[in-house]
């Protein structure tokens, strides 16, 4: 579904992803592991349209996409739910949901999945009208899922999801992304969690320095290895 | 009691120009971070078809006037602005500046720096008289119209897909992309949103003062910059409060005033302006998302 070869990212002289190649497979939950500053953020919004890669190229659905912008990303069916939620804060929950629909054609449809939305994070029916600036983080981050799955994405990126939550909500975020991959939505996953990540992605790439140092399908990435791998350790299976 | 209502309508007269003048200012201000000094050239160049216009029937030189502005507006937006979307607040505002030079220079060629004067909706010149009250039919329909536009306005914000997308833009411009939201359509909407209210503010200023030159839009900026700071730069709500709270000011050290001092209203109204920036440095109403982003 998803290619990305010889990928990089650079900030002005910094450079953030260098030579970055994955790939991520129809139905599958695909974790992407690192330390702080490893380059994962900047892959993902390399491939959501985000950042203009330096160099490299990102196809999915068998074309060439990239440096396609954010706005025609979401039309080819890749959304981003990014780090820090970024919610509209000023907007109600009504128009933040509105909002990730914003792509698309079928409006008729919209106002079914809006409902399917607020069945599956029922506290957002109770703030519907409400600006999104008055959540708690959660709240925030459950919203912030719920208007990127408004867009029908095919493919779903998701930045640090279960980043700042309560354990109860960072369990929940986990059973949502399960129950994703059960709806067959594609995930690529940046997670600082690195335990319920691997135990959760059918596979994982590990990333340091801007580079991958490490692939495993599940099972086959034990904590101990995965910290060797954080610190500096390079094998690829 | 006369007096006071004779003042509050003069107030909400004054009020409504700058309210006009500075929600020009505070949309593009909010969705792409730009002090746009060229609004006020936008107010001239109509002027100045208000001026081409003026024996027409007045809707065709209202609609003549509302469709260049937004035309040039648009362009404006096109050709200078979209290349340096995205770039610091310092190459946003030289660019304005020399947007702004451009026009005017413009204008100097094709009218000459000779003011001219129109008598445009001269109906609008009388008054009205209720006992010791007096208004003239002109500060009715500026009022009036200011209000419909601002109505208008939230209206669309509230009520639209566009103008949702619009609020969003504005406090996350990246998010809102990643959403699907179209960003050239978008700011290509607020900056003729921005042209429609500025060609209000011409035809208005026009009917109201008679004169039109190559330098009037400058006034106008400066007073709207101010009542959208005073506000809070960004809060559209702000905008328009800061420019009523200016027009009150106005109109109240033009009452206030002894007729020596009269020539300097302008200076005791920045004076208070700056006091109120040093006690409110982010305005009346600063919007949480603006506090984020600067």
């Amino acid at each position: 579904m998803l290619t990305v070869a010889d990928l990089s990212v650079h900030y002005g002289r910094i450079r953030a992803v260098r030579g970055v190649s994955l790939r991520v497979d129809d139905g599958e939950i695909v974790g992407l592991l690192g330390p702080n500053g490893a380059g994962k953020t900047s892959t993902l919004a390399a491939v959501a349209g985000a950042l203009r890669p330096a160099e490299g190229t990102v196809t999915f659905d068998g074309t060439e996409v990239t440096g396609h912008s954010a706005e025609r990303m979401v039309r080819h069916g890749v959304t981003m739910v990014p780090e820090g939620r970024r919610i509209f804060a000023t907007l109600t929950v009504a128009e933040n949901l509105s909002l990730g629909a914003t792509a698309r054609r079928d409006r008729a449809a919209v106002s079914g999945d809006v409902e399917d939305q607020l069945e599956r994070f029922p506290v957002l029916r109770r703030y519907y009208r409400s600006p999104a600036g008055r959540l708690s983080g959660g709240e925030q981050q459950q919203l912030a899922i719920a208007r990127a799955l408004l867009a029908r994405p095919r493919l779903l990126l998701l930045d640090e999801p279960s980043l700042g939550l309560a354990p109860l909500l960072v369990d929940l975020v986990f059973d949502t992304i399960a129950r994703l991959r059960a709806e067959g939505i594609t995930v690529l996953l940046v997670e600082q969690n690195a335990s319920r990540a691997v135990e959760l992605a059918d596979r994982c790439y590990v990333l340091r320095g801007g580079g991958i140092v490490a692939e495993a399908p599940r099972g086959q990435l034990h904590p101990d290895r995965l910290g060797a791998l954080y610190l500096g350790d390079r094998e690829v299976l | 009691m006369t007096t006071a209502v004779q003042f509050v309508l003069d107030a909400l007269t004054a009020g409504s120009f700058y309210a006009l003048f500075a929600l020009g200012i505070a949309l593009i201000f909010g969705i792409m971070q730009l002090v746009n000094f060229a609004h006020g050239e936008l107010i001239m160049v109509g002027a100045y078809v208000v001026y081409l216009t003026y024996r027409w029937p007045w809707p065709a030189m209202i609609a003549a006037t509302v469709a260049a502005v937004v035309l040039l507006a648009l362009l404006m937006e096109r050709i200078a602005f979209r290349p340096v979307r995205g770039a610091n607040p310092a190459t946003l505002l030289i660019t304005s500046f020399a947007v702004s030079f451009l026009l005017q220079n413009l204008a100097q060629m094709a009218f000459t720096t000779l003011p001219k004067s129109a008598d445009a909706l001269p109906a609008l010149s009388r008054s009205i008289t209720a006992g010791r009250i007096t208004i003239s039919w002109l500060s009715v329909v500026t009022i009036v119209t200011t209000a419909v536009l601002l109505v208008a306005l939230a209206l669309f914000l509230r009520r639209t897909r566009l103008g949702v997308q619009m609020r969003a833009a504005a406090e996350d411009f990246g998010m809102a992309q990643l959403c699907g939201v179209r960003g050239n359509r978008v700011v290509a909407a607020a900056f003729a949103i921005g042209g429609v209210l500025a060609a209000a503010g011409s035809v208005l200023l026009v009917s109201q003062t008679g004169g039109i030159s190559i330098t009037m839009g400058l006034a106008p900026v400066l007073f709207g910059f101010t009542a959208a700071a005073v506000g809070g730069l960004g809060s559209l709500p702000g905008a328009v409060a800061g420019g009523y709270l200016l027009g009150f000011g106005t109109t109240l050290l033009q009452y206030a005033l002894p007729y020596q001092l009269a020539g300097y209203r302008d200076a005791f109204l920045f004076l208070g302006v700056f006091a109120l920036m040093s006690l409110r440095p982010g305005g009346l109403l600063r919007t949480a998302g603006a506090e984020v982003r600067v």
